[in-house]
């Protein structure tokens, strides 16, 4: 059972290191969609300081939403879903084991480049700790709740719009606490009750999240 | 248990759900039109005039009991989803497809009643207050639920699809709505202190829930007859449509 969940880690993240346009793509996407603000708004550092917590977290949410898309695309079209699907093995590890993949090569990337734009969008150095925070503990939520669209609309022709309109709604609470979080902590304020309201919402995410993935996605390979 | 089981699923299938909600029907029409006539003559020409808001909080009768029908509607909508899921019920996946615009047209209506309302007490037709939030959010997910039935060509998938959809929105509307109210109580001062209910006096009150009770109703109704078409959509090539279709 603990095999089944490595094994899956480990050939997304196989897959997306050889396709390197996946890892990258995310990322130049965060990049760029922040690069749009100061360009659209505003380049007073006064103004841009109060938007950073919002600018950065929906440019993250934007960015995981269209990565998570393709995460069972692939599988999906070359048949590897069906096969998948009718192994011995507990889905719910396979699913676990696919969004653990996709928080790694988006998620996860997307937290470290962070504070590179937090400094050029001139988030004071506590905010930037607490978007870290959050970040790292938000961005896997982003991805969990993602793979619950994702299954669902996996057999569409076109996806990508359906799924923003299905997942945006729900990321409303991870968006919330995060740049509350961080409005505390420029503040200086405390944001420990943010991140551990977030920790819950993970420790849902991971019970609930795939069974949900798991059931979208037996409905969509049976169509 | 066995009688009841069974009981159960004949009240399931669509035959016999399509006969009873023939003979019932009528019954609700009259209820409907009954009590939603009370409540608007008595709320809006009766019950007395607001104290700070005049006339102008009239609008509450039909304001409230949309948004408290919004809410359950999504609620009543996932049960189906689920009933079908669980017990792999026909009727139960016809019941969400045709509450989801019912839902998503209440929602709707709230938004629009609010607003109006909003424009002569807070002076402005749109504040990004807790509750408005939340009920735009709501919107979204009966949005999303309608979006997700009319993407999938195979009938019986879309049902199942948007049951658990609408189940993990279920799941959410608790967290959003305590993640908005966090976010309203920090982001802005409590400057509408109208927007929570005043102590109101029964002549006040009384009309409203009769206007939620026909509300109720009304919703009833249009939920009846619309799955009603659906039972004759989906059943169409059997004989007991035939010979209905035919005798009609």
């Amino acid at each position: 059972m603990h095999n089944i969940f490595f094994a899956t880690v480990r050939r997304d993240l196989k897959i997306a290191y050889r396709n390197s346009s996946d890892l990258l793509n995310p990322l130049a996407f965060f990049f760029i969609v922040v690069t749009l603000f100061p360009l659209g708004i505003s380049p007073s550092p006064q103004v841009l300081s109060g938007l950073a917590p919002g600018v950065l977290w929906v440019a993250a949410l934007l960015a995981t939403l269209l990565s998570v898309d393709g995460l069972f695309k692939s599988d999906y079209e070359d048949g590897s879903l069906e096969q998948i699907l009718i192994s011995p093995q507990p889905l719910f590890m396979v699913v676990l084991g696919k969004v653990v993949g996709h928080w790694l090569v988006t998620g996860f990337p997307l937290t470290l480049l962070t504070p590179v734009l937090a400094v050029m969008l001139f988030l004071p150095v506590d905010g930037i700790i607490a978007l870290e925070l959050t970040l790292l503990i938000g961005t896997p939520i982003l991805s969990l709740i993602g793979a619950i669209g994702a299954g669902l609309t996996v057999g569409l022709k076109r996806g990508g719009l359906l799924i923003s309109v299905l997942i945006l709604p729900l990321y409303v609470p991870v968006l919330i606490l995060g740049t509350l979080a961080v409005q505390a902590g420029v503040d200086g304020q405390s944001f420990a009750g943010h991140l551990l309201w977030m920790g819950s919402l993970l420790v849902m995410g991971l019970g609930l999240a795939p069974l949900a993935t798991a059931a979208g996605l037996r409905i969509s390979a049976s169509s | 248990m066995g009688r009841v089981w069974s009981l159960f699923h004949k009240f399931a299938s669509p035959k016999w759900f399509y006969e009873i909600s023939g003979k019932l029907l009528p019954w609700f029409v009259a209820m409907t039109g009954l009590v939603l006539c009370t409540g608007v003559v008595w709320g809006l020409a009766y019950a007395p005039p607001d104290y700070q808001q005049g006339n102008a909080f009239r609008i509450m009768y039909i304001h409230v009991p949309a948004s408290i029908l919004a809410e359950s509607s999504y609620m009543m909508m996932a049960l189906a989803g689920a009933v079908g899921l669980i017990w792999k019920i026909k009727l139960a996946d016809l019941a969400l497809k045709t509450a989801a615009p019912l839902g998503a047209s209440l929602t709707f209506l709230s938004i629009a009643t609010g607003a109006i309302w909003g424009k002569p007490i807070w002076g402005t037709w749109w504040v990004w207050d807790a509750r408005l939030t939340s009920m735009l959010v709501l919107l979204f997910l009966f949005v999303g639920v309608i979006a997700l039935r009319s993407a999938m060509e195979n009938k019986e998938a879309a049902g199942k699809a948007c049951a658990i959809l609408a189940l993990v929105g279920l799941v959410n509307i608790p967290i959003i709505k305590m993640s908005v109210e966090w976010w309203f109580t920090l982001h802005q001062p409590s400057s509408f202190k109208l927007t929570e209910k005043p102590a109101m006096p029964p002549e006040m009150w009384i009309p409203l829930l009769i206007m939620v009770v026909g509300y109720y109703s009304a919703f009833a109704t249009a939920w009846m007859m619309r799955i009603r078409v659906e039972i004759l959509e989906q059943e169409n090539r059997t004989q007991w449509v035939r010979d209905r279709v035919r005798t009609a």
